[in-house]
């Protein structure tokens, strides 16, 4: 079982008090006390972990999240920050004695900027909403999640968000230019901007991914980019995971960047077609969607060349869209594909490993066998040009002990990622479902450094704790705990 | 600094880095952290008890072209791992310059470690992003003597704090890099440069600006005003001819040869501008980016302050004619006017050699007036990435941050080198 920080007695205790501090803070209307409406806020989208919070307060701008961050750091009153509660590890899991910092009413875009090709929004804007504030002037956000219509570039920032264009265009780290955030004290400080690097450490750069531990994001500046010329999906069907698999190192191998590289196995064809109906072979055992991109005679070509590639090692399925129409049916199952597969779950967890794109095929038999040992079925979708693994283990959460068994197929096929070279979570985050796995990738002097990091920004623990750290040290503490080099005096300077 | 009287600590291995950062932790001796020490006339003036030399931690860790990447230890250098990408046609995408001229060092000297500490980036910076975007993993020891890993070896991963990338610009001031894994890509197979002469800055700007703001696709995007042509001429014979001694406006499109010449139609037809161009092939297309990617024109006066300053792309041709008003200068801008660079006359900033308001303007190295015209640009940042040891003791080498960003660093420094030993007050005083 999970086990999150105790609460806190004394804040506990003075819940009345604290809502009426926030009250006078924010206005009654920024303040939800009441037990029914906390409620809607008890979990994100790891469903499987319930919380209601203390309270949730609803800043509208800059000024109001750095007054509560001001009088929680005062008063020593945990925070948890929410964007739009669709994080896969429980980022957003709220505290019995947490404030729930909700940023839904950052809603606005504050500016376009094209000819610096930026966007100025606030955290709560969704992923999707930049693209459409742009795309008539014939403009993208790229990092493209398949929770865009519901997911806050705010959460974005703090996961690090990808989607299916990252093996070209880059995760959300590589989509940013600025940031304003909220420190725990109340300090706003401001990160980058319309120019293209920030200056100093790069403290934007280890924010973004920070998973709502370092501070509050309050406003974000993201890179806009030109529509390419023309797309195309490719769809390609083969008899074999392995010749998939081989199928994507072959066409990077060859020099090819493509837009995206997506891949499913036969149980995620088959449940994406149900469920939408995009048009793919249900006959394949693994379906690449290959996107190209840039001039028409160009993607003509690619198209042509990765035609061969694939030809070559057995494609048994070879099709390309001819309309854009097309080209978004095509996308339209692997988008859908986490809502396909909970249709036949009945549920489902997302798992998020990335492994070195070489081992793809080892990794997927050995998910089977670990399948087998567990007794639980799973479907494998994956962003296959930078080998990040989305297995999705299907259970039923009302069959006594599956979800404990899910959970620990889970585990197992993470603790496989990182044995063949590769990492917990790709783009979902640590959270508090991998919270307790990070001993398998780091040891202790890495996860102390990376808590020293969390000392600058916040040395009480004070923002959402219980995620990322199996144990956070406090930090007087992390000095102790280190491997000392300065034990063995060093034999007076030898080589000078 | 590399200075030669200073003794020198080499340790051969990783458990020799911790004792010799145990014992200068203890007696809080500051160390001078160096790859090659191409850079080292880059940051504040050190004020260190011996230079740590890295050179030990060199060599190929892995490189595996299939899976785009690389992995080496941090002193190894780039030369090696450059010509190692060339065999399989591949690069490092951020197209990293080779600065040590700028100090009056040798070339082709740096290490994979000074690359990234220095998170510097090449022309194709809008496109392709800087050391930050390609780090993937490090081994790392921190001033408090914490050998740690950060990151790994795939392409993505959210797992934990990225202190790879805190590391990225950190100038050796928060960690030892021990090895490095970086992200390669496939090199494309050839390039073109169209050049467009007679434009002034702003014209340029706006330009450039239509050209990124399309389907295109270009790499570089550069502009060299009038005085500098004959700057580069020496360094990449005639290529600039064709601006016969104009300003040279340059838009550099790389790709598979069909691809480059579709992309060039497509400019053209969409800029009616470009079908007046030039057109630069491959070889002069490429010597002259590399000129302008490591700041070739001003190597040759190692007194002259350089700086080098990023700020909104569409405000750098304004700021760059702000600058040049105020300061006997040349420069020039890169990253479509995101990045220009400003060499202030040596002779000015010699005291008294310039009579009237511009000798009190490059007293300072320029100072004033640079980070004046970044103000009025909106924001960004002025480096003075060369100048006489005298003007880098007396203006902030790096841009000054405000008070609660500064704290912030302080503390960030505090948390990894809690005795500042590494490169004390490089970056800024007291970090
Ligand atoms: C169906 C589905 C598909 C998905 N597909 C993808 C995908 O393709 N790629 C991908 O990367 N992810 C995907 N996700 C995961 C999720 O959408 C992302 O992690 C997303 O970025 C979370 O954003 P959010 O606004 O919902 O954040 P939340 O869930 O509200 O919060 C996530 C984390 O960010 C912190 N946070 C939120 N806002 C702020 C802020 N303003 N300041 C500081 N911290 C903040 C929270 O504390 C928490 O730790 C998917 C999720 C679902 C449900
Ligand atoms: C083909 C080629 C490509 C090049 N590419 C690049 C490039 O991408 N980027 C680039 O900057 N230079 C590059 N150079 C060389 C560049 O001009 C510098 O000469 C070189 O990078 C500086 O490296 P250095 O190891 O000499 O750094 P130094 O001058 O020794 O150091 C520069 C800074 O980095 C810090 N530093 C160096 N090594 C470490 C370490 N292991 N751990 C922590 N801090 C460290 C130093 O303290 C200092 O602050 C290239 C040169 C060639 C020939």
């Amino acid at each position: 079982m999970l086990m999150m920080p105790e609460p806190d007695a004394g804040t506990m205790a003075r819940r009345e008090t604290i809502v009426a501090d926030l009250r006078a803070l924010l206005g009654a209307d920024a303040v939800i006390a009441e037990e029914e409406r906390r409620r809607a806020y008890e979990c994100d989208a790891l469903a499987a972990y319930r919380q209601l919070p203390l309270v949730v307060v609803l800043p509208e701008d800059t000024a109001e999240v750095a007054a509560v961050l001001r009088y929680c750091h005062e008063n020593r009153i945990r925070i948890v920050p929410r964007g739009g509660g669709t994080s896969l590890s429980g980022g957003s899991l709220p505290l019995a004695d947490g404030v729930l910092v909700a940023m839904g009413r950052f809603n606005r875009i504050l500016g376009i900027d094209y000819d610096n090709r930026l966007a100025v929004v606030q955290p709560g804007v969704t992923n999707l909403g930049i693209t459409k504030a742009v795309e008539e002037q014939g403009f993208y956000y790229a990092p493209d999640p398949s929770s865009q219509i519901a997911c806050s570039i705010g959460g974005n920032v703090a996961e690090n968000s990808g989607g299916v264009h990252c093996l070209k265009y880059g995760l959300t780290a590589n989509n940013l230019l600025g940031i304003e955030m909220v420190l725990i004290d109340g300090t706003v400080i401001r990160l980058g901007g319309a120019h293209l690097d920030a200056d100093g450490y790069d403290l934007m750069g280890v924010i973004t991914g920070s998973e709502g531990l370092l501070g509050i994001i309050t406003e974000v500046t993201v890179r806009i980019l030109p529509q390419p010329a023309t797309a195309r999906a490719l769809l390609m069907g083969f008899p074999s995971v392995e010749a998939g698999g081989n199928c994507v190192g072959a066409i990077i191998a060859a020099g090819i960047i493509p837009a995206g590289i997506e891949m499913m196995d036969h149980p995620a064809i088959l449940a994406a077609e149900d469920f939408v109906r995009a048009g793919y072979p249900t006959d394949a055992e693994s379906l690449l969607i290959v996107e190209l991109d840039g001039p028409e005679g160009e993607v003509a070509e690619l198209t042509k060349r990765v035609y061969d590639i694939a030809r070559g090692l057995g494609a048994t399925t070879l099709r390309a869209s001819e309309s854009e129409e097309e080209r978004l049916r095509f996308w339209a199952g692997r988008k859908a594909a986490f809502p396909a597969v909970g249709a036949i779950g009945p549920d489902y967890i997302c798992m998020d490993g990335t492994i070195p794109r070489g081992r793809l095929a080892e990794v997927l038999r050995r998910t089977s066998e670990l399948a087998g040992k567990h007794r639980l079925r799973v479907a494998n979708v994956f962003h296959a040009g930078d080998g990040n693994l989305h297995p999705l283990i299907l259970f039923d959460a009302n069959a006594p002990g599956e979800l404990e068994r899910a959970e620990a197929f889970g585990a197992d096929i993470l603790r496989l990622c990182v044995e063949v070279g590769g990492v917990l979570t790709g783009e979902h985050g640590v959270g508090v479902e991998k919270r307790d796995l990070m001993g398998e990738q780091f040891t202790e002097a890495d996860l102390a450094q990376q808590q020293a990091l969390k000392c600058a920004f916040d040395p009480e623990g004070l923002l959402n704790p219980g995620k990322v750290f199996p144990t956070l040290h406090r930090c007087a503490e992390l000095g102790r705990i280190v491997v000392r080099g300065g034990v063995l005096p060093f034999p007076d300077l030898p080589r000078f | 600094m590399s200075d030669e009287q200073l003794p020198s600590i080499i340790p051969r291995d990783e458990t020799e880095l911790v004792q010799v950062l145990g014992y200068c932790q203890e007696r809080r001796r500051g160390l001078a952290v160096l790859g090659r020490g191409s850079k080292a006339g880059w940051g504040r003036p050190l004020k260190v008890y011996a230079n740590l030399m890295l050179n030990a931690f060199a060599g190929l860790r892995f490189y595996e072209p299939e899976e785009l990447v690389l992995s080496a230890g941090a002193a190894t250098p780039m030369r090696e791992l450059q010509a190692l990408l060339d065999q399989k046609g591949q690069m490092f995408a951020f197209e990293p310059p080779d600065l040590g001229p700028v100090w009056g060092h040798d070339g082709e000297n740096g290490t994979i470690g000074g690359a990234i500490a220095c998170n510097l980036a090449g022309p194709r910076r809008f496109k392709a992003g800087a050391a930050r975007d390609h780090i993937l993993g490090i081994r790392a020891m921190s001033g408090g003597g914490v050998l740690y890993k950060g990151g790994g070896r795939v392409m993505k991963n959210v797992t934990g704090f990225d202190l790879p990338k805190l590391l990225c610009g950190s100038h050796g001031t928060l960690s030892v890099l021990t090895e490095v894994t970086v992200k390669v890509l496939p090199r494309p197979e050839t390039e073109r440069t169209l050049l467009l002469a007679g434009l002034g800055a702003r014209e340029a700007v706006r330009l450039l600006t239509q050209a990124l703001n399309g389907p295109d696709e270009p790499s570089g995007a550069a502009h060299l005003p009038a005085g500098l042509a004959p700057m580069f001429d020496f360094l990449v014979a005639d290529t600039l001819a064709p601006a016969n001694g104009r300003s040279a406006t340059l838009l550099r499109i790389e790709g598979a040869p069909a691809s480059v010449s579709w992309r060039i139609d497509s400019l053209r037809r969409r800029l009616p501008d470009f079908a007046a161009a030039e057109v630069l092939e491959a070889e002069p297309s490429r010597a002259l980016w590399a000129a302008i990617r490591d700041v070739s024109p001003f190597v040759r006066r190692p007194a002259a302050p350089l700086w080098r300053v990023s700020l909104a792309p569409s405000a750098g041709g304004a700021a760059a004619l702000a600058i040049a008003r105020a300061l006997p200068c040349h420069w020039f801008l890169d990253w479509a006017g995101g990045l220009l660079w400003v060499q202030v006359a040596g002779e000015a900033v010699a005291a008294g050699a310039v009579a009237g308001a511009d000798a009190g303007a490059a007293a300072d190295g320029g100072a004033g007036v640079v980070r004046a015209a970044v103000a009025a640009a909106g924001g960004g940042h002025a480096t003075l990435l060369r100048a006489p040891e005298a003007i880098r003791r007396a203006v902030p080498v790096f841009e000054p941050q405000p008070e609660g960003l500064a704290a912030l660093t302080r503390r960030v420094k505090e948390q990894f080198d809690p005795n500042r030993i590494l490169n004390p007050g490089r970056m800024y005083a007291g970090v």
